[in-house]
């Protein structure tokens, strides 16, 4: 188990170094930064208080905490890919209105032209 | 392409994608049957010469910055005919598979039923048409999903050749489907209570370029139609998303 909770908080402190990376060369904008930021954190924290990792394995009724801490990773990747999922529809969305009115402004403008 | 000079006016709108074989004689056909109305074409950012194929045939042209599907190709043609004030929009696709003749006779059961939508059906009154047997189990598992959703049988939901009047354009302007829209078009408007027709019309094949719909795609259009008409039956409007 220990080797198990080394690898994890080697794994955290990588992903906090890549997203800070990332959004120092403004490949992430900040505010998708914190959900990343969060989720490492929070395995990086949990990853090193094996208390809490047993508590948590036993109010989940299981006798193995490092597949509690497997589950607790699926689950908060599960919410940053959800809330990503989120924004890209918000965007594409906002994009094909965008298109469509793009597309409307310029053949108004091409009308107008002809007419003149 | 001018605002709607008087009221009750008609659009034609051809939606096309890479349709430089086809497109051209659509507009000609169109034109010859239903002379003086405005007929825009919604170039869906194709890389062939469909655009100057339209224009040469004598249509106005939406032509959109880069490809968005059918949806957003079509949604484009009718929030460009509501800004300019049309009544009603009849969708003839760019493809050639649409016949121009039976336009008289939907934008007449628009007329005079005060329906929201027609829809030109293969199926209605069993015109004898036939469709690829993969197509044909899609249509009839729509029709068995779609039947008590919409209250009433619809024999051809598939189809893309309808007419809409313009409450339906207000609709559509605000809410239409981006992939495979016709049958998620349909559940968009059952939750406004509007009510559509059919009218029996005959299918032509396409007169050049290849269906959207392939074969390996035609499972993934099921389930992706089907899952969309669920959610659409699911959606909350009371808080639309910021735009």
């Amino acid at each position: 188990m220990g080797r198990l909770l080394n690898i994890m908080s080697v794994l955290s402190l990588l992903l906090m170094a890549v997203v800070l990376f990332s959004v120092r060369r403004s490949h992430i904008r900040v505010e998708y930064s914190v959900s990343w930021l969060g989720a490492a954190l929070i395995l990086l924290v949990l990853s090193r208080s094996p208390g809490a990792l047993y508590w948590i394995a036993s109010q989940l009724g299981l006798t193995d905490p490092p597949l509690a801490l497997l589950i607790l990773v699926f689950c908060i990747f599960l919410v940053v890919i959800y809330r990503l999922s989120v924004v890209i529809s918000d965007l594409k969305d906002a994009n094909i209105a965008m298109a469509q009115r793009v597309a409307i402004i310029e053949f108004q403008l091409q009308s107008l032209n002809e007419k003149q | 392409m001018r605002r709607a000079a008087q009221p009750n006016q008609l659009m034609i709108l051809i939606p096309a994608f890479n349709e430089e074989g086809a497109v051209a004689d659509v507009i000609r056909e169109v034109n010859q049957v239903m002379p003086g109305v405005p007929v825009l074409v919604t170039d869906d950012a194709s890389r062939d010469d469909t655009y100057t194929q339209a224009k040469s045939a004598g249509a106005d042209v939406l032509r959109l910055p880069y490809h968005l599907g059918l949806g957003g190709c079509v949604q484009a043609g009718y929030k460009l005919a509501f800004e300019l004030g049309y009544e009603y929009v009849i969708r003839v696709d760019g493809d050639g598979q649409h016949d121009p003749k039976y336009i008289p006779a939907l934008l007449d059961v628009l007329r005079k039923t005060g329906c929201h939508m027609v829809i030109g059906s293969r199926f209605y009154q069993n015109n004898g048409e036939h469709t690829s047997s993969v197509r044909a189990i899609g249509i009839w598992v729509f029709r068995l999903v779609l039947r008590p959703i919409l209250g009433k049988p619809v024999h051809d939901p598939t189809s893309g050749f309808v007419g809409v009047n313009r409450d339906t354009l207000r609709v559509f302007t605000g809410s239409f489907p981006l992939e495979y829209p016709e049958i998620e078009a349909l559940v968009v408007l059952q939750r406004k209570r509007f009510r559509f027709e059919e009218v029996p019309v005959r299918m032509r094949k396409r007169k050049a370029g290849r269906s959207t719909i392939t074969a390996i795609k035609s499972l993934y259009y099921i389930i992706h139609v089907l899952l969309g008409v669920f959610v659409n039956i699911l959606k909350f409007e009371g808080r639309r998303r910021k735009r």
